[in-house]
């Protein structure tokens, strides 16, 4: 892609692949609603639903028919261009998101070289850690939009438990970083590539075993997943900032919520877990079949992580408000900045 | 006097609350592989135990005939007034009467089997039928060929082996 201007090959493969990723990541978003009722149901020895389809297969067709049959309720009461607004804000970053994330290795075809990413950045984390705090705009607008107390303190809350925990994610990182010496994510997955004293897989959680933990946590925080889900606690704020919404608006919040668990699953798989490394193996030197290896590593992984989110749902309550900011603030940021500061003497001495 | 301190004071591991996350990971991960509770419905029945007080039946007598004998002891003893008995001179000699009109209001019956205890031919009882509903109110109130058809389908105990078609249920 060196020579003045694009082929039009290359806008090709482009279009293909960002027509692949998005198409992936809807079909999987539409999978997880399936996957978490069902998951749901077998860890409380239920079936979940599966009658619409093979096991329930179906069941998500059926769900998005009905979100977009739905009446769509605007109430009175509500701003509303900021009302509209706030669902596409959510859903939109989360999307965007996957765009710097590497799926696999170099394909060779067309007698170029083709990356399996669609944009190599070479800011990627800092693209990322911007779109994902863009996030808590949606969720912000849309409890101040809807007017009335329940959305109002859902929006407070998801405002108050991302930018705390954002923090202590973006420290996190920093011991990454500091390995790989580079923002771009395709640097990150090549420094992974390789063994660690000959046997392990040079994951970074195994150089980085607290980071890992911490940015976990704070990838549940930032998702609203549980323990974390504070916004929407069903409970105590009926439903959290999407309480006014209502059909395909209240649909675009949730669908904005599971692409940001895809996404987030995909960054610890690239950041912690090698991303589309199989260890052990060399995936240049197996041609079109090493790529096809490392886009399924890159899936195996990810589906793991995302199978934790479900897991982890199932097995844990929520937290309490002011546990969250200590938990955050006392515990996960001071940790941050001691991982920071082991790994930066760590290096001194070892490189 | 003294105070003696009962309680668990946690020690740093479980201040970590890691582990303690972790059994209950693996916990609700073995449920992921054990038996599922859930009757699947429509494929799957629930067989009442014995004594179930479902849908009501009317008993035929060893001729086929309608057991009943009019008295109109069951809608006399029914505290929900849901059973009207229309008695009338029997065309047979081995009764002076026999409802000529038998119905039950399902809608009003509570189930509670005073009518199967007030019945002095032992012609009216509950039957583990449970899954019974209609599409209208008409439906609902069921007449003596109706209760007579439920004594049919329960007699011989085989109620959850037959088909919806035969059933009508």
């Amino acid at each position: 892609m060196a020579e003045a201007g694009y082929a039009f090959i290359d806008i090709a493969v482009l279009l293909v692949k960002i027509a692949l990723v998005l198409g992936v990541n809807l079909l999987l978003l539409a999978l997880m609603t399936l996957a978490e009722r069902r998951v749901a149901g077998f860890m409380q020895d239920r079936y979940g639903p599966n009658r619409v389809g093979p096991e329930g297969l179906f069941q998500p067709i059926a769900d998005g028919v009905k979100f977009l049959f739905k009446e769509d309720v605007i109430p009175s009461h509500v701003e509303k261009v900021l009302y509209i607004l706030a669902p596409s804000l959510v859903l939109a970053p989360a999307l965007l998101t996957f765009a710097v994330i590497p799926f696999g290795g170099t394909l060779s075809a067309f007698g170029r070289e083709i990356q399996l990413q669609i944009a190599n950045l070479n800011v990627g984390l800092l693209y990322i850690f911007a779109l994902a705090s863009l996030t808590v705009y949606g969720l912000v607008l849309g409890g101040w939009a809807s007017n009335s107390k329940y959305p109002l303190l859902g929006g407070l809350r998801s405002s108050a438990q991302m930018i705390s925990y954002e923090i202590s994610m973006g420290l996190s990182v920093i011991g990454v970083l500091m390995i790989a010496g580079s923002l771009r994510l395709n640097d990150v997955v090549a420094q992974q590539n390789t063994l660690l004293f000959g046997v392990l897989p040079n994951w970074n959680v195994f150089l980085q075993p607290l980071g890992f933990l911490i940015f976990l946590i704070a990838a549940f925080a930032e998702t609203n997943r549980l323990p974390f889900d504070l916004p929407e606690a069903e409970p105590e704020l009926v439903g959290g900032y999407h309480t006014e919404y209502s059909s395909m608006k209240f649909a675009m919040f949730f669908m904005g919520e599971y692409v940001a668990l895809i996404t987030s699953s995909a960054l610890i798989t690239t950041l912690y877990f090698g991303g589309w490394d199989f260890p052990y193996v060399d995936e240049s030197a197996l041609g079109v079949w090493g790529v096809v290896l490392s886009v399924l590593a890159f899936s195996v992984k990810t589906g793991f992580f995302l199978f934790l989110y479900l897991w982890v749902r199932w097995t844990l309550p929520r937290f309490r408000f002011d546990q969250l900011m200590n938990l955050g603030w006392k515990v996960m940021l001071p940790l941050a900045l001691l991982n920071v500061v082991l790994t930066g003497i760590v290096m001194y001495w070892v490189v | 006097m003294g105070v003696k301190k009962v309680g668990y004071e946690p020690t740093w591991i479980d201040k970590l609350y890691i582990p303690a996350i972790l059994k209950g990971m693996a916990i609700t991960f073995s449920h992921l592989f054990k038996k599922r509770y859930t009757v699947q419905y429509p494929e799957e029945k629930w067989i009442p135990p014995a004594g179930h007080r479902g849908a009501i039946r009317l008993n035929r007598d060893e001729k086929g005939r309608v057991k009943c004998v009019g008295c109109e002891m069951c809608s006399t003893a029914c505290p929900a007034k849901c059973i009207t008995v229309v008695p009338g001179v029997a065309p047979w000699d081995d009764r002076e009467k026999y409802p000529v009109r038998f119905e039950i209001d399902m809608l009003r019956c509570i189930l509670c089997g005073m009518c199967e205890e007030a019945c002095p031919e032992d012609a009216i009882e509950l039957t583990v039928i449970y899954d019974f509903a209609g599409y209208s109110r008409e439906d609902l109130i069921w007449d003596k060929e109706r209760l007579l058809k439920n004594f049919d389908i329960t007699v011989d105990g085989k109620y959850f082996e037959r088909s919806k078609e035969e059933t009508g249920l």
